[in-house]
């Protein structure tokens, strides 16, 4: 009964593939800044809850009580983002929803388990201050902080199935013989990449909150409240952005084992070489396949990619034209944004723990502020390099080796208006999104605590 | 009843949840555009507000629900219809944007000015989305998507009568039970005037409602004849005559003030045309795919069910709690009990910084070796929990719960 519809959805020609997959792209782009303060916030909010239940200081339900309207509000936009996005897989990628549906959309019916109780233990923790005891309130956090993490771990077995396919076999196009539960947790992609953006999500959060009380304190906010509230996100980000270098590592090598053609585009390496350098910045000229400009390091992408300098690494020759990633140059300033960017990152970060230790308190230096106010940005920017390094280093396959993007797309016209009218939508919800924070940040505190 | 209809099951269940609670959440929008101006506008608008802001998320994810459990068991079928009905389905998303963005923006709201502007927008998208996804149905129903990829029109798909005539009873259904809802809220508050403001709402409602599925049978009649006959003839008459019967028991006890059996029998009312149209389509799901065609394979089927019943044992109680406390008032934002003065502050017990900043060492160091120097996998799994032990250990050592005497001014 499979093969009956195999020809059902045959690719069809479409003229806007590519503006459909920047539309994908931007969607991903809102949510999953967002869907970071579904992952680590929860956990933020209910530390400070647990400092004010074991001393009994109000300051720490103040915080508490104001972060947890900001997750709130911020939850909702994560939500009506995501729901875009479940909307989009079917609207612009009919050919892989019917083709793979079966395969991986268990992930997503986990998922939804997830964001459902996530919704419900939201709620009951934001409308429920003063109104549970402050034991039951407290437990009703945990929930929360779970079902965002398996949320996410769900969405990120998906695509690390789609980098990873398996747990099926192709017959005439169609997939058979599936077997959900294994092409979901037992790709090679899942662990790293959950890995790496659960400390993503700590690092993201992290940061930006520091950094909005940092731009507070260059503007002389700088009571023991702001203290406290700079403190605690600092630290953590603080302690996640130098373990990032390692995880970071680690998917590298698991790209080079598992997918040496994106790893190849990470340089822009045409030919398969042993000891291959890596150029900082420069531009890939894909008409000789050379890189002009930049700096060259030599053997680092040997050394990255196998912990060895003269290792062998295969070229983007090693496959027919076809096959090759064709936005080198995208690929490589994501790449190299993320690297720089999770770089100075973690030095900031290990400036923060030394001063800590060596003389218990913060750096004081305005300068320090500074870099703190710009951390925030800079680790989003990671985030989405880091996508994009994912993603654009996958293509032309949509699931890597199966099924190409171009017969995975629909055939439906207007999707440069659908495009246009998504941005502009987009764009409202930055200015929302912005202002509601900026109103919240404004509430007096006492009106928290009445 | 074989393993292929289960999932549909599922998926049907999860629409008659989503069309009588996301339904009241669109009709309390509907109704907060349509309060009026002045205090007693506002009166309605607030209440309509804040009987929905604690559930309205969980409202919701019945959508994302059937949404995933359709792609996931009826591959072909999901991808058919969202390709087909991309226009209207991209209409309910913007629709869905606009009303979660109001939601969060409300909160920070400090003029009576930007409350209304908020208010509009989330009262405009409440009518929009519930027709979109209404057209949506109608167009299943009519028989105009074709199996393939964007293989119906991408207009005369969902323009039909049919679709329009379901679109507006989307609607119309929403507020009817909204009204029952609020008013049932408001009699609960013991607020007389919002209680007979609802009332009557409830009652218009009802009979508009009532009004909006007659239409709709007339569209059928004309748009998709052989589903009409199955409705008042043949598998769906049950379920009719549940719906008008529950249909016109609510306007009773809506008229006796007996609002909490009210609440029950209008969702019922609702609830019963959802499993009306199943039954009389089955077993076709898109004209010439019957269910079992369209159906994954056996082991994706089996997976849906399991991780759906696994998930719903935990769902279940989680939902009723949050009801229960909801229908008791014991969530919001305003008036509730005062905090308990503020008793003793303790300081907390100093950390062992010491020891834990060692602890912290050692396990990075244990990271860095199973991590980054080893390559089996499962020396990765000790590398990844040793860097985790290490930020958690981390954190409590590094953590400043002493800011007060350690910082100076700016
Ligand atoms: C704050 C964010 C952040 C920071 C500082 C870094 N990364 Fe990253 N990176 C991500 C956020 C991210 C991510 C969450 O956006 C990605 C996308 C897919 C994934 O698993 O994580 C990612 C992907 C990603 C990939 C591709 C994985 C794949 O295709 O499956 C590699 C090879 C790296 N990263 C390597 C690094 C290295 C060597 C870093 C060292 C500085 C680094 N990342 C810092
Ligand atoms: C890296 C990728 C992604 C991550 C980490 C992620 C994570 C999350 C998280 C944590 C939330 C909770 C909302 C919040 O806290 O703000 C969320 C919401 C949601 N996500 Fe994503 N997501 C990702 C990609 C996707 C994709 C690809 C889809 C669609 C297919 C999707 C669909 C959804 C939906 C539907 C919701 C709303 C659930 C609800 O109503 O509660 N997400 N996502
Ligand atoms: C499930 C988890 C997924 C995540 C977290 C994810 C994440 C991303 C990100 C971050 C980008 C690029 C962002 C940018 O360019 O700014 C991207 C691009 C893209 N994604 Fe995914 N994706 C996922 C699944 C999917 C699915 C299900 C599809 C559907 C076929 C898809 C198709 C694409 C396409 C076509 C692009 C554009 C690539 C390009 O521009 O070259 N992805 N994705």
């Amino acid at each position: 009964m499979q093969t009956l519809l195999a020809a059902a959805l045959a690719p069809v020609q479409q003229q806007y593939l590519d503006q459909a997959r920047q539309m994908q792209a931007l969607s991903f782009a809102v949510h999953i800044p967002l869907t970071c303060f579904g992952i680590a916030f929860p956990a933020l909010v209910l530390f400070v809850e647990w400092l004010h239940l074991r001393t009994g200081d109000p300051l720490y339900r103040t915080l508490a009580r104001r972060w947890s309207r900001i997750m709130v509000a911020l939850f909702a936009v994560g939500v009506v983002t995501g729901t875009i996005l479940s909307f989009e897989l079917g609207m612009l990628w009919p050919g892989f929803m019917a083709s793979f549906g079966g395969v991986f959309g268990l992930g997503f019916a986990i998922e939804g388990f997830a964001f459902f109780l996530e919704a419900i233990f939201i709620a009951i923790y934001v409308y429920g201050w003063d109104r549970l005891s402050p034991r039951a309130h407290f437990l009703s956090g945990f929930p929360i902080v779970v079902t965002g993490v398996l949320g996410a771990a769900m969405v990120i077995a998906v695509n690390g199935w789609m980098n990873h396919p398996g747990g099926f076999r192709l017959v005439n196009g169609q997939a058979v013989d599936v077997h959900p539960w294994s092409a979901l947790f037992a790709n090679g992609f899942f662990w790293h990449e959950l890995v790496h953006m659960y400390f993503a999500a700590y690092i993201v959060v992290g940061f930006l909150l520091a950094g909005a009380y940092a731009v507070g304190r260059l503007r002389g906010r700088w009571g023991r409240y702001e203290r406290t509230a700079l403190a605690i996100p600092l630290t953590i980000a603080a302690l996640a952005a130098p373990a990032q270098l390692l995880v970071g590592d680690w998917a590298a090598r698991e790209v080079a084992a598992q997918q040496p053609v994106k790893l190849a585009s990470f340089e822009g390496l045409q030919q398969t070489t042993k000891g291959a350098p890596e150029h900082l910045l420069g531009w890939y000229d894909s008409s000789t396949g050379e890189i002009k400009g930049g700096i060259e390091i030599p053997k680092l992408l040997s050394l990255l990619a196998f912990h060895d300098p003269d290792a062998t690494v295969q070229g983007l020759d090693s496959v027919a034209p076809d096959d090759r990633p064709q936005a080198i140059n995208v690929e490589r300033f994501a790449f190299q944004g993320m690297v720089g960017i999770g770089t100075l990152l973690a030095a900031l970060g290990a400036l923060v723990l030394w001063v800590r230790w060596r003389r218990r308190r913060l750096p004081q230096s305005r300068w320090f502020f500074r870099a703190l106010a710009a951390a925030g940005p800079l680790s989003v920017a990671a985030l989405i390099c880091g996508w994009v390094t994912t993603e654009v280093g996958r293509q032309p396959w949509v699931v890597y080796g199966v099924m190409r993007t171009n017969a995975a797309v629909t055939g439906a016209g207007g999707i440069p208006v659908g495009y246009a009218t998504l941005a502009l939508v987009y764009v409202g919800l930055g200015a929302a999104v912005w202002w509601i924070l900026r109103r919240l940040a404004r509430v007096p505190l006492e009106r928290v605590e009445a | 009843m074989s393993l292929s209809t289960v999932p549909l099951l599922l998926a049907l269940a999860g629409l008659a949840l989503y069309a009588v609670l996301g339904g009241a959440d669109f009709g309390a929008g509907f109704w907060q555009l349509a309060a009026g101006r002045g205090e007693r506008g506002a009166a309605v608008r607030e209440h309509a507000h804040d009987a929905m802001a604690p559930v309205w998320e969980a409202n919701h994810v019945w959508l994302v629900f059937v949404l995933v459990v359709m792609w996931t068991s009826y591959p072909e079928a999901f991808a058919s219809i969202a390709s087909t009905l991309a226009i209207p389905l991209f209409i309910a998303a913007i629709g869905i944007i606009f009303r979660g963005t109001a939601y969060a923006l409300r909160a920070g709201t400090s003029r009576i000015g930007e409350l209304r502007a908020v208010d509009t927008v989330f009262g405009i998208s409440s009518v929009l989305t519930p027709f979109a996804l209404g057209t949506v149905v109608g167009a299943i129903a009519a028989g105009r998507v074709p199996v393939g990829n964007a293989a119906g029109g991408a207009w005369s798909s969902w323009t039909s009568g049919l679709s329009l005539a379901v679109g507006a009873l989307a609607v119309a259904t929403g507020a009817y039970l909204a009204a029952v809802y609020l008013a049932a809220d408001a009699a609960r508050r013991g607020d007389a005037s919002l209680e007979r403001a609802f009332r009557v709402r409830a009652l218009v409602a009802a009979v508009v409602g009532g009004a909006a599925a007659a239409g709709g049978l007339v569209a059928l009649h004309a748009d998709a004849r052989s589903l009409y006959e199955e409705l008042v003839r043949g598998a769906g008459l049950p379920a009719l005559v549940v719906s008008v019967v529950a249909g016109l028991g609510t306007l009773w006890l809506v008229w006796v003030r007996r609002y909490e059996a009210a609440r029950y029998s209008a969702a019922l009312a609702v609830a019963a045309v959802v499993v009306g149209w199943a039954l009389a389509q089955q077993p076709e799901l898109l004209p010439g795919l019957t269910v079992s065609q369209a159906a994954a394979s056996r082991d994706t089927l089996i997976a849906v069910v399991v991780a759906v019943g696994a998930g719903a044992l935990v769902l279940a109680p989680s939902l009723a709690l949050l009801f229960t406390l909801t229908l008791r008032g014991r969530l919001g934002y305003e008036d509730g009990e005062p905090p308990a003065a503020p008793s003793v502050v303790r300081t907390l017990a100093a950390a062992r910084t010491g020891l834990l900043a060692r602890v912290a060492g050692a396990c990075l160091i244990v990271a860095v070796g199973f991590l980054t120097l080893a390559d089996a996998g499962w020396a990765h799994a000790i590398g990844v929990v040793a860097l985790l032990a290490c930020v958690a250990v981390g954190f409590r050592a590094a953590v400043p719960t002493d800011i007060e005497d350690a910082e100076g001014g700016p």
